[in-house]
């Protein structure tokens, strides 16, 4: 495709996006997409770093938490009003992110020992989280229910779930957008040179040590706003769903099964990600049986296929299968 | 008021009481991370899975104990070999066979497999968690500074007595020079007639094994429940950096570093709070000295 085309067809797949609403009805469906837009959103903040840059971290939640933890406390203790909260929100995520980037890539951790130290920030920060007062312990934060639908827009809070939907949507946008710049621009190159082979990055001229604290401070602004998002729309946090696991794992499953280190990876794992942990919830619902973490098992063992038989992700098998087309129309 | 309390407002006596009591878990610690070690030390692999296969194991006893009536201790046989064998079938037919080289992959391959493993025990299971009760649980002696139980004596000396064995059969038989030829020298070892793959799996099941002997050990102490393998691969993940990836000593010394730094800090920064003393040891190892106390320098 020329460029021209991809314009055109993003701007159709954008336009079908926005008129989603319209068609999809059905509270369920639209949770679906919304959760599923927001794990997107939230595996290509990990993308950037992870897929792009080639550091793997084990421990994204900490950005996710601290983005959620600083939008809910300045509303709840401070009574801010949501739209400012998001900027201090989003830079704190960045602060962190300069934080541990700082360190890490200052000492030289690389491979495995980053992914482990990114893991031990994140479980310091669910202790930290717990135990201090302002993040209110191991309770949590519950924030006030606002269902004005005057006061919609200006509280962020939404009583149908399109609201959510076109934030989220526009979530994504921007999370595209810099994926896409990634690809596209010096920075981007010189990226995803330091993740092919940092010493030869070096010997070029790559000042691989600036070029990976960018990368962090982007991967973590956008999952601190991933972390923005949901605190306004479950109006909730504590330092489970903050800093645990969960949320690191989601961060980096989406882009390894939808392909590390491409746009639309994040976003095609999450959909094959909920597709999947829907259905199974839908059969296992059928067959009677009502327990959690069914859907979790599915992720783990697609997560362990896909790194076995499918390094490059789903994308990589859609590129191979584009490729002979590309070639015949050269020829 | 005596000299300990001038200078950390906590007595001698409550001191010395929390170093001995980290002491006795920390030899459990070592044992456990004894395991990650091993495992690191020959397939240069770090397995994310461990936590989850000790809790595994303690779901292994605690079954064993409910239903056939078997003491935790005298399970440990049977969980042992459980272990190994499930460890060796894990890395032969599983983590072995996804590896493409790189490292971070096969991290991630455990990683996948500790979320099966772990949801599928949160599916079978359930959330709730689990106790065992033995008889003697609250036997124990008066040291007078603190009241030490039985159940945490054995953990300590069973613990010890394993990796004098372990350390034994590494050094003096067959199989252990073979393992740590397969360490030292993969291709060398497969040019003399070594089955490296065989070590490969053989070296996971024995690491695995550790976990089901530490399983048994700490089953009678600890609540059992599908989340516990994360706070032990935490702990055992701090225990291996700090001793040094691959060093038999730096784990045991490494184990009782942790036990003692975790207890100390827990009487000092209070029970929430105490629990963060880990993770930061952790940061600042991994930032300060990633080859650890007793590692070799990283490649």
């Amino acid at each position: 495709m020329r460029a021209g085309q991809r314009t055109a067809v993003a701007l159709g797949a954008l336009a079908a996006m926005l008129a989603m609403p319209l068609v999809v009805t059905s509270g369920f469906w639209m949770d679906f997409l919304i959760l599923t837009l927001f794990v997107g959103v939230l595996g290509q903040g990990w993308n950037i770093l992870g897929g792009y840059g080639g550091q793997l971290s084990f421990g994204h939640a900490v950005f996710f938490g601290t983005g959620a933890y600083v939008q809910a406390i300045l509303q709840t203790q401070y009574g801010w009003n949501p739209w400012l909260a998001i900027t201090p929100a989003v830079l704190a995520g960045v602060l962190v992110g300069a934080f541990i980037g700082y360190l890490s890539f200052r000492y030289g951790l690389r491979g495995s020992y980053f992914a482990l130290i990114t893991l031990a920030f994140a479980e310091a920060f669910r202790v930290l989280a717990t135990s201090i007062e302002i993040t209110e312990g191991g309770q949590g934060i519950y924030l006030r229910l606002n269902r004005d639908p005057d006061q919609a827009i200006t509280m962020l809070q939404f009583a149908s779930g399109v609201g959510y939907y076109y934030m989220i949507l526009a979530l994504t946008v921007v999370a595209l957008l810099v994926a896409w710049w990634i690809e596209h621009s010096r920075f981007g190159a010189q990226l995803m040179a330091v993740r092919e082979n940092e010493d030869a990055a070096e010997a070029l001229g790559i000042d691989a040590f600036a070029v990976k604290m960018r990368a962090i401070c982007i991967s973590a602004a956008l999952t601190a706003s991933a972390g923005v998002f949901y605190v306004q729309k479950f109006l909730l946090m504590d330092p489970f769903i903050a800093f645990g696991p969960g949320k690191s794992v989601e961060a980096l499953v989406a882009p390894i099964i939808g392909g590390m280190g491409t746009i639309f990876g994040p976003l095609l794992g999450s959909i094959v990600l909920h597709g999947v942990g829907e259905l199974t919830k839908a059969l296992t619902a059928a067959a009677g049986i009502d327990h959690p973490g069914l859907d979790l098992v599915i992720y783990g063992i697609l997560l362990v296929l896909m790194l076995a038989f499918l390094p490059s992700g789903l994308m990589g098998l859609l590129r191979r299968r584009a490729r002979p087309a590309r070639s015949a129309e050269h020829a | 008021m005596d000299a300990c309390a001038n200078l950390t407002g906590h007595g001698c006596g409550i001191i010395l009481a929390s170093i001995i009591n980290g002491t006795m878990t920390g030899a459990v610690y070592a044992l456990v991370a004894l395991g990650l070690t091993l495992i690191y030390g020959v397939l240069h692999i770090i397995n994310f899975a461990h936590g989850t296969l000790l809790m595994l194991a303690m779901y292994g006893v605690f079954f064993l104990n409910q239903i056939v009536g078997v003491d935790p201790y005298m399970a440990m046989p049977v969980i042992l070999v459980a272990a190994f064998l499930f460890g060796y079938g894990l890395q032969r037919y599983v983590i072995g066979k996804t590896s493409h080289g790189r490292d971070e992959i096969t991290l991630l391959v455990t990683l996948g497999v500790s979320i099966v493993i772990e949801n599928l025990a949160l599916f079978f299971f359930t959330a709730n968690e689990r106790n065992i009760r033995v008889p003697y649980e609250l036997a124990g002696i008066d040291l007078g500074v603190t009241y030490l139980l039985v159940t945490q004596m054995a953990a300590f000396g069973a613990a010890l007595l394993i990796t004098a064995t372990l350390w034994m059969f590494m050094s003096a038989s067959d199989t252990g020079r073979a393992i740590r030829a397969v360490a030292k020298e993969r291709q060398g070892a497969r040019l003399v007639g070594i089955n490296v793959e065989h070590i490969f799996a053989l070296s996971f099941g024995i690491g695995t094994a550790c976990v089901g002997a530490a399983a048994a050990l700490l089953a009678p102490r600890f609540a059992i429940s599908p989340r516990i393998g994360y706070t032990f691969v935490l702990i055992a993940f701090t225990v291996v950096v700090l001793g040094g990836m691959g060093s038999f000593v730096g784990a045991l010394v490494g184990g009782f570093i942790i036990g003692i730094a975790e207890s100390v800090g827990g009487l000092f920064l209070g029970e929430s709070l105490g629990q963060i003393t880990i993770s930061l040891i952790f940061i600042l190892i991994l930032l300060l000295r990633p080859s650890g106390l007793f590692g070799e320098k990283l490649r």
